[in-house]
């Protein structure tokens, strides 16, 4: 790696970096705060613009990196993910978006606390809410620390680490100055670079073959060393039955874990009328499966141009095979077109990361201040901050955090970690989410048990998994105390969570409050008293 | 925008609007609470055929994607013949599978948001007005 590309590279990131930070300090201006600015950038985006926005969230850089890199590496079983990626917003729009949108103001708490009692079910969904979040955002910053090891050459550990902190700083500065309108600026500018970054990729890479796709697939199954088994399930997930259960586990996670994503769900709340929430989800569907149908020819691609084996050698879960990919595009190593195209991907990847880092961040600072804080205060304390100053707050701890895992986790595949914070978000965030909004007979009760009963096997089970211990590729490759045979824990949790919720609506010694369930489905259903 | 004067009716988590205090507070003929509003609401047959029109097409959907893509994930693990079995050059089942659940997303994105745009979104909208109209004079204690 030469140094005319860093340059480039930095270059073009420190003008993204520029540019979004003059979105914020203009947006920010002269506004004071109020709750509905800073969580909801006042409501006002239209349906195109929170379509752009919720795709920007949504495409991380474990899509954009991650995906293509298992592809790359594994074949077809990459492609699972692009498919539950996109499959899951079905569940988002026919049975989530709209009455999510008409039923909360924030948060994921507010759909649930409609109709319970509104203290257990805060404390619970906002702290699941947080769990989620905080999952997801490592996977983010392990793909920056990745990202820049690749464009500073090496694996300059002093470097990776200072990319890390930086990312998370940057992001607390837009967040706790920005709030949401800022940030949603931020995600439509990196959605459309994103687009148009995979959208030239891909078209280069369709070009080499001429448009042949059949030849991109032999080439690609040649190269990888696996023959035609490439594009066949079974790379990766084949072999035992752990193996492939673990497959399922995934897939499960991935399609039913995005309508528990805390700031997906925030998203909704940036517009004005369910129905301009369901028109952004329809955007963000377009958007995004036209995405990850690029993804998949991107990863096969960069098996047919680089080879797994390259891509292995210089990352070893494959997250910089899309950087490479594009070097060879351009022409190679060392020509003009190659260190260009190399420089705009390391950037656009870079974008990426920052904006859903951001977007994640305020979701989860609303979780702590409007869900958490809000519960868990004392009442007639001395000093009482505003919920706003509180967020801001929050957004500094919870980067903090960020970070400090981030450099922990550097070495998993970015699209793996994705997943396990999918987990997560399906096993304790939908299920409550589900029975609030369908289940007539549901109690406060019901609604603690299945967000605890969800969230506390889903984090045992990867903390005894061997993610964490027991194998080469651990977080702790030293010990071992792997219990749990599954890397994702999807398959138990999930029904766990709606077991649970199950079970403590049963044994609820309180019957449901059919007044507020009524009121909650009206609203749910019609929009009367949206906020 | 008309949310704007909608505020008040938002936040009623935070209040107990069933409290019985706010029918002996109004000291005239005796008005329903929001919560017997909204109960009635409920109960009426304008309501009712939203809900069902929502839930008649909801339902089925979400099962049939769901099961159409657990059917996926299974195959992939459980038949990898069937999936290596090629179709057209390099393509194989499983090439088709994968861009099949792509296609079927699209497909039903599009259907649900023409469903709701046609057959939901004008009656819920009315009885939107109707409901606030009705909660306006309650929310105003």
């Amino acid at each position: 790696m030469t140094g005319d590309h860093q340059t480039l590279a930095l270059v073009l990131f420190s003008v993204f970096i520029a540019v979004t930070l003059g979105i914020t300090t203009w947006v920010s201006r002269n506004r004071h705060g109020s709750a509905e600015e800073f969580y909801a950038g006042g409501r006002l985006f239209s349906p195109l613009e929170n379509g752009f926005a919720i795709a920007g969230d949504y495409m991380s850089a474990a899509s954009f990196l991650g995906i293509s890199g298992l592809i790359a590496l594994y074949g077809y079983d990459g492609m699972l993910y692009s498919v539950g990626f996109l499959v899951a917003w079905l569940v988002v729009l026919l049975l989530v978006a709209e009455l999510v949108r008409n039923c909360g103001r924030f948060t994921l708490a507010d759909v649930v606390a409609a109709r319970m009692a509104e203290r257990p079910v805060r404390i619970a969904a906002g702290t699941s809410s947080v769990a989620v979040s905080v999952l997801y955002l490592v996977a983010q910053m392990v793909g920056a620390g990745s990202l820049v090891a690749l464009l500073l050459g090496g694996t300059s550990e002093a470097a990776r680490s200072w990319t890390v902190i930086g990312v998370g700083a940057l992001m607390v500065i837009y967040v706790s100055l920005g709030g949401m309108r800022a940030t949603t600026w931020i995600q439509i500018v990196k959605a459309v670079l994103l687009m148009a970054g995979t959208i030239a990729l891909t078209v280069l890479v369709l070009l080499r073959f001429h448009g042949d796709v059949n030849n991109l697939l032999s080439t690609a199954a040649d190269r990888s060393g696996h023959g035609r088994d490439f594009l066949v399930p079974g790379l990766r997930y084949g072999g035992d039955w752990t193996a492939r259960l673990d497959f399922i586990s995934l897939g499960i996670a991935l399609v039913l874990g995005t309508a528990g994503l805390p700031h997906i769900l925030s998203r909704f709340y940036t517009v004005p009328t369910a129905r301009a929430a369901r028109r952004s989800v329809v955007w963000s569907i377009g958007l995004i499966g036209s995405f990850y149908l690029m993804t998949i020819v991107l990863g096969f691609g960069a098996a047919a141009l680089i080879g797994p084996a390259e891509v292995r050698a210089s990352n070893a879960s494959g997250n910089t095979a899309i950087p490479l990919l594009a070097l060879d595009l351009g022409g190679g190593a060392g020509s003009t077109g190659g260190t260009v195209l190399f420089a705009i991907v390391a950037a656009v990847a870079f974008a990426t990361i920052l904006a859903v880092v951001a977007g994640i961040t305020l979701a989860s600072s609303a979780s702590v201040a409007h869900d958490l804080y809000s519960s868990l205060r004392r009442k007639h304390a001395k000093r009482q901050y505003s919920e706003v100053t509180v967020a801001r707050f929050a957004a500094a701890g919870i980067g903090a955090a960020a970070i400090a895992l981030g450099l922990l986790a550097r070495d998993l595949n970015v699209a793996f970690l994705v997943g396990l914070a999918f987990a997560v978000a399906a096993s304790a965030n939908l299920p409550v989410l589900l029975y609030s909004l369908f289940w007539r007979k549901f109690t406060t009760r019901g609604a603690v048990w299945s967000v605890y009963g969800g969230l506390v096997p889903a984090v045992l089970l990867v903390l005894l998994s061997p993610v964490v211990s027991g194998s080469p590729e651990s977080l702790f490759p030293g010990v071992d105390f792997h219990v749990f045979p599954l890397q994702n824990p999807g398959v138990v949790s999930i029904p766990l969570g709606f077991l649970a919720g199950w079970i403590g609506t049963v044994m609820s010694a309180e019957p449901p409050d059919e007044a507020r369930h009524a009121e909650a489905e009206v609203r749910a259903l019609t929009g009367a008293g949206a906020a | 925008m008309e949310q704007v004067d909608k505020q008040e009716g938002c936040d009623d988590s935070a209040v107990p609007i069933d409290d019985p205090r706010y029918d002996t507070a109004v000291p005239r003929q005796r008005e329903p609470s929001a919560a017997e509003i909204y109960l009635e609401v409920q109960r009426s047959p304008a309501f009712q055929e939203v809900r069902r029109r929502y839930r008649r097409f909801v339902f089925p959907a979400a099962l049939a994607f769901l099961l159409w893509y657990l059917a996926y994930v299974v195959a992939a693990t459980a038949a990898p013949g069937l999936m290596a079995r090629p179709v057209a050059g390099a393509v194989n089942v499983a090439m088709v599978a994968g861009l099949g659940q792509f296609l079927t997303t699209f497909l039903l994105t599009w259907a649900y948001a023409r469903h709701a745009r046609l057959r939901r979104d004008r009656a819920a909208l009315e009885l939107r007005w109707d409901t606030q109209e009705m909660t306006r004079g309650a929310a105003q204690r």
